[in-house]
């Protein structure tokens, strides 16, 4: 798909489009549930532990800690793909940017790096806190 | 009720072919299709159950069945990734079980090495409609940094070595050198695949399978036409099959949906992973394997690496011989979907008809496990075990 193509797929799913307008505007955005409390990841409209629909979005932190991670060395330009365990629950898919590939290790605490893309989306990437 | 001792493996043919440049995927199944009934000793015409999965072209069966003109009363397409085959046989077991048809056909087949697909890992065909596409498609994720962070944390857990990961590798070769067909057929050593480059941390180039063009194909049946053939009887003892995800954030990279497939499979067949002679398991990357024997109850969990180290999965020297063909890892790993070429070498095992110099001695009974999609986000675990009777 075109990055275009892609932006346009973010910006009008009905169901998860708040959320990346939200990072353009420079606001992370969780999912959380109003019935049993739990955030969860990647955000849904019905609660993936309860089956609400009563779920919201909620400012995130911006922190959390590096679960699992690796340096893909085949792509032209190397970069760290890794899952972040975020403070408040959901472990999630990123990027580690602006870090020294070698020294990046899990359990490592990490905070939000907002990324922006030519075309205008902002995507949710981590860097060493 | 249960599919044991229900239906038998009739037929099993593993395409030859490894870049089919001038074959088209329809062909290929065609041509594995016949290839399996000619094994088993049946025709065309006998066939009243066909199974296929995401490889096959076309809408479901729809268009395979019309290429090989074959008209049947029951059809199965669950797709699960490459974990797909080893189901499929359960499935067809439990139709024949229900009388639902009598003679099962289940084929796989493809050409990505034609296609232009050469790296030893397979590509993502993501749906931009599937709701996780943007949460991981925008990072970068491909089949093979999805495995890595697998083993990385695997690593960080069990103190699981790349050393230990390489044995499983040297292993395949051990068996691959047998194996005429067999993609890559020289023996490595555990130095050699630590000295390939590194493409994902901590995974490396000898870490990961090859691409081929190829396919199999099955034959299932029941157990009054089995007998009446002349090919030695395998018999479906238990099946087992699990989706595991990502559990809406709460991510556990250290297990495999085969956690539960296995146990189910076990329960059925009643038998013990200690019972089991030969196992084919699935070889995406090496550390599937290794997570995949401790899921399956060969070894206690974060001891997988010890397990394999030191040769314990070459067949005549350890004490459970794996993928004997060369698995995925060496020989072939037709479509990206390596579960149909599990079952066949399963088969070879238990009819004593795998090569010489890899036949397990006396090998009655026979695992097969399957991880179809990404170990470390959605996948499909299926486990099947056979008896030689
Ligand atoms: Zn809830």
């Amino acid at each position: 798909m075109s990055t275009d193509a892609v932006t346009a797929l973010a910006l009008h799913n009905p169901e998860t489009n708040a959320f990346w307008a939200g990072l353009i505007e420079g606001r992370f955005l969780v999912r959380r549930c109003e019935d049993c409390g739990e955030a969860h990841w990647y955000p849904r409209a019905i609660c993936p532990f309860c089956s609400s629909s009563r779920t919201g979005w909620q400012e995130a932190s911006g922190r959390g800690v590096i679960y699992s991670y690796s340096i893909m060395r085949r792509a032209k330009v190397p970069y760290a793909i890794a899952f972040v365990s975020l403070a408040e629950g959901p472990t999630m898919m990123t990027n580690i940017v602006d870090c020294d590939f070698e020294a990046l290790a899990i359990g490592q605490p990490v905070k939000l790096a907002i990324r922006r893309r030519e075309d205008g989306l902002a995507l949710p990437m981590f860097t060493p806190a | 009720m249960s599919i044991k001792g229900k239906a038998y493996i009739a037929g099993a043919f593993e395409h030859p072919t490894r870049k089919a440049p001038d074959k088209s995927v329809a062909q290929l199944h065609a041509e594995v299709a016949l290839g399996a009934l000619a094994d088993a000793g049946l025709s065309k015409d006998d066939v009243d159950g066909y199974f296929c999965a995401g490889d096959a072209p076309g809408t479901g069966p729809l268009s395979m069945l019309e290429y090989m003109n074959l008209k049947v009363r029951h059809v199965d397409s669950t797709n699960i990734g490459g974990s797909s085959y080893i189901a499929h046989v359960a499935h067809a077991a439990q139709a024949i079980a229900l009388g639902k048809c009598n003679v099962a056909l289940i084929t796989l087949a493809g050409r990505p090495r034609s296609d232009g697909s050469s790296t030893g890992a397979a590509p993502r065909r993501d749906n931009p409609e599937q709701p996780d596409f943007l949460w991981e498609s925008l990072f970068g994720m491909e089949t093979l940094n999805a495995y890595a962070m697998c083993a990385m944390r695997h690593m960080y857990e069990f103190g699981t070595t790349s050393e230990q990961l390489a044995w499983i590798k040297v292993a395949a070769s051990h068996h691959a050198q047998h194996n005429p067909n067999a993609m890559l057929r020289n023996l490595v050593t555990v130095d050699e695949v630590l000295a390939s480059p590194v493409i994902a941390d901590p995974l490396h180039r000898l870490d990961s399978c090859v691409v081929s063009d190829g396919g199999g194909a099955l034959i299932v049946t029941k157990p009054e036409i089995a007998r009446s053939l002349k090919r030695p009887l395998v018999k479906v003892m238990g099946a087992g099959e699990a989706v595991k995800h990502q559990s809406g954030g709460q991510v556990d990279l250290t297990y495999s949906a085969a956690v539960r497939s296995g146990a189910i499979a076990f329960e059925e067949a009643g038998v013990r992973p200690a019972d089991i002679k030969y196992v084919s398991l699935y070889d995406s990357f090496t550390i599937t394997v290794l997570v995949q024997l401790e899921d399956l109850g060969f070894c206690r969990k974060g001891e997988g690496g010890r397990f394999v180290a030191d040769g314990n999965l070459i067949s005549g020297q350890g004490r459970l011989p794996f993928n004997t063909d060369g698995g995925g890892l060496c020989n072939n790993h037709p479509v990206h979907r390596g579960g149909m070429t599990k079952v066949i070498e399963a088969v070879r095992q238990l009819r004593g008809e795998a090569h010489p110099a890899v036949q397990v001695p006396n090998c009655d009974v026979a695992l097969a496990h399957g991880t179809g999609g990404l170990i470390s986000m959605r996948h499909g675990g299926a486990t099947l075990i056979m008896e030689r009777e």
